[in-house]
């Protein structure tokens, strides 16, 4: 029998996720004078998507880009197909740079070349919003920041379940995964703050059975947005997928800041926006024309090639240092083991997996979700998205703010111990470690990828047959696996848990998609080919209803 | 696979299976050179080539990761 830890862990807040939203928000709300806790699976000196890095940071500064709205207006621009709900974007927007601020008191250099630099990412012409900044050691300067204001870090500690009583939340269930041996934890927590970032491992990687070569952490496994869902919470927006591209094979890195012209392999150039590439602007053009890949490969023209090769000596130089601010030394490295030098070679690009930034837990302007005391922010949310790390930073104190302030009047709950959940995954948990034979958590992994890019695709398309095809196969799946999966330790039952949370994230997938009835930027659907004009701006939410069957509501953004 | 220790460099500290973000050496005993146990989840983030004391790791990328290259046609 998997043993649960005697010790109840008593919080005000209990941040589920040590990333970048999870560390601000733990800071913010310990800023409050309560009592916080951090629950990490790895460790927050270098977990998740920001692990080793970023080079830029969305942030408003009203004497270098004067009107608030032109700043949205580019925003808005750049999130092509995407729905979300202003009021949160011009909070986010107002806020950030008090938190960039704070970042570079904190000793994370924000002003790298001295000044407050707007660099890269940019259409010509447009506003340039994204500050240049050297994250590299951003993860270990938050970290510091949440132990001086008393905050407790408990690493190793995969959170698999939202306790709630009374339609509240009471505390959490989580699994210490320190010891090949797994034993439960049990948090008592007056609030729960969910930032667990992406839903990495959701689709196949551009390398098959490498599932762990994809764009954001893979760690980041939809875990608080299921756990969300299963504790009353909404998702929203899950039908519309996101796509990135890089160097091929090579997925680590995401498109970092390149600075080069794509082309064609006779080497023409692909860019409608410009001809010589520089620090300022880049080539944007993957970005709004992510079949430009594929497209190439089709005409006959393919592959597409990046090619750094024409840019000044400056703008390389500042590359490299761009991709080290940026955390991706690991790209450098490959690329000097391989002899590839940049002034002479092109290096294929193409797209990755599909990426569901934005695409979540639904939460209110203060973070706030549709459970008392549940609050969540960073990539798992659905109805806001400001780059990644950004949105999560801002929202991340937003959402600790909230839930300090929440904690205030509410009493601990008593019997955490008795809650009936706890008992039921102990036994679910107990049935995967006993099981003598059966499939690993890989064989449910890729089952569950294989799926969901046959009949929930987005590189090819979606229709209301294969959708419905999908959700029966993944509820098949489902039970399959129930039956059958086996786990031989606590690391192998964290990755089986991930790849079940992966699953229902992929059921819930399938029936938003079903049900948005048009094509809208990569939800690209073979029986309505058009975009419906009647669902701009409407939003997508799914719940958990009374009878446990998922619940589809619309609703217009704010 | 992956992160490779140099066992003569390694002073057995253990930092790279603390801070590794995808849990690939598993459980670590202080006093043991880490054992590098589930070397296909690597993300090659490189945190543990980075943050080793004593430079004792360096990461090898698999087969499938191979960058593709051509010479630019500009030159």
């Amino acid at each position: 029998m998997i043993e649960i830890d005697k010790t109840i862990l008593d919080c005000d807040v209990l941040v589920v996720g040590g990333g970048i939203a999870g560390l601000m928000a733990a800071i913010a709300a310990a800023d409050q004078g309560i009592k916080v806790i951090v629950a990490e699976k790895c460790d927050t000196r270098r977990s998740g998507s920001g692990c080793t890095g970023n080079d830029h940071f969305m942030c408003y500064i009203p004497e270098v880009h004067g009107s608030v709205d032109d700043f949205y207006q580019t925003i808005k621009m750049s999130q092509a197909g995407r729905i979300f709900d202003k009021t949160l974007v011009m909070k986010f927007i107002n806020r950030s740079f008090e938190v960039v601020q704070d970042w570079e008191k904190w000793g994370i250099e924000m002003r790298p070349t001295g000044k407050w630099e707007f660099l890269g990412h940019a259409f010509p012409g447009r506003m340039r919003i994204h500050l240049k900044y050297n994250g590299e050691n951003q993860k270990a300067v938050l970290t510091q920041e949440a132990l001086k204001r008393g905050v407790k870090i408990e690493n190793k500690t995969a959170i698999t379940d939202y306790l709630v009583e009374g339609g509240k939340i009471v505390g959490a269930i989580g699994l210490d995964i320190s010891k090949m041996q797994p034993k439960m934890k049990l948090f008592r927590a007056k609030s729960v703050i969910s930032t667990t970032g992406n839903t990495s491992r959701l689709y196949p990687s551009i390398t098959g059975a490498w599932m762990f070569n994809t764009a954001d952490c893979p760690s980041s496994a939809a875990n608080g947005r299921a756990a969300a869902y299963r504790a009353g919470a909404a998702l929203t927006n899950l039908e519309l997928p996101t796509l990135f591209a890089g160097p091929k094979y090579f997925v680590r890195s995401g498109k970092a800041t390149w600075i080069g012209l794509l082309k064609d392999s006779k080497g023409t150039a692909l860019s409608p926006f410009i001809n010589k590439p520089n620090k300022e602007l880049g080539d944007v053009t993957a970005d709004i024309w992510p079949g430009v890949f594929t497209d190439k490969y089709k005409d006959g023209t393919g592959p597409v090639y990046m090619d750094c090769s024409e840019i000044d000596k400056a703008d390389m130089d500042y590359m490299m240092w761009a991709f080290k601010c940026e955390g991706v030394t690991s790209l450098v490295d490959a690329m000097q083991k391989q002899n590839i030098d940049l002034h002479k070679h092109m290096v294929e690009f193409a797209k990755y997996e599909p990426t569901m930034f934005g695409a979540g837990i639904e939460i209110d302007e203060n973070g706030s979700t549709s459970v008392s005391g549940l609050y969540a922010a960073g990539d798992e949310v659905g109805n806001f998205r400001t780059g990644g790390i950004p949105g999560a930073a801002v929202y991340g104190r937003i959402a600790g703010e909230s839930a300090a302030a929440y904690t205030k009047n509410i009493e601990f709950s008593s019997n955490i111990a008795q809650h009936p959940l706890v008992q039921k995954r102990q036994e679910f948990f107990n049935e995967l470690l006993e099981r003598k034979t059966g499939a690993t958590w890989k064989e449910l992994n890729t089952a569950v990828q294989q799926i969901m890019s046959d009949y929930a695709s987005v590189t090819f398309v979606r229709s209301e047959t294969l959708l419905s095809a999908g959700y029966k196969y993944l509820c098949d799946l489902e039970q399959y696996a129930y039956q059958t999966v086996k786990c031989e330790n606590s690391h192998e039952l964290m990755r089986a848990l991930e790849s079940f949370d992966l699953l229902l994230f992929g059921k819930l997938l399938c029936l938003a998609a079903r049900e948005r009835k048009e094509t809208r930027g990569m939800h690209r659907r073979s029986d309505y080919t058009f975009t419906n004009p009647l669902l701009d701006g409407m939003l997508l939410t799914v719940k958990q209803g009374k009878d446990g069957e998922a619940e589809l509501n619309w609703r217009a953004t704010y | 696979m992956p992160p490779v220790i140099d066992e003569a460099k390694c002073i057995k500290c253990t930092k790279c299976a603390q801070i590794c973000c995808v849990d690939v050496y598993g459980p670590a005993e202080p006093g043991e050179v880490p054992t590098v146990r589930f070397p296909e989840e690597c993300w090659h983030c490189r945190a543990c080539v980075m943050d080793c004391p004593a430079g004792a790791i360096d990461l090898r990328y698999p087969l499938p990761y191979m960058l593709l290259y051509e010479d630019s046609k500009t030159n």
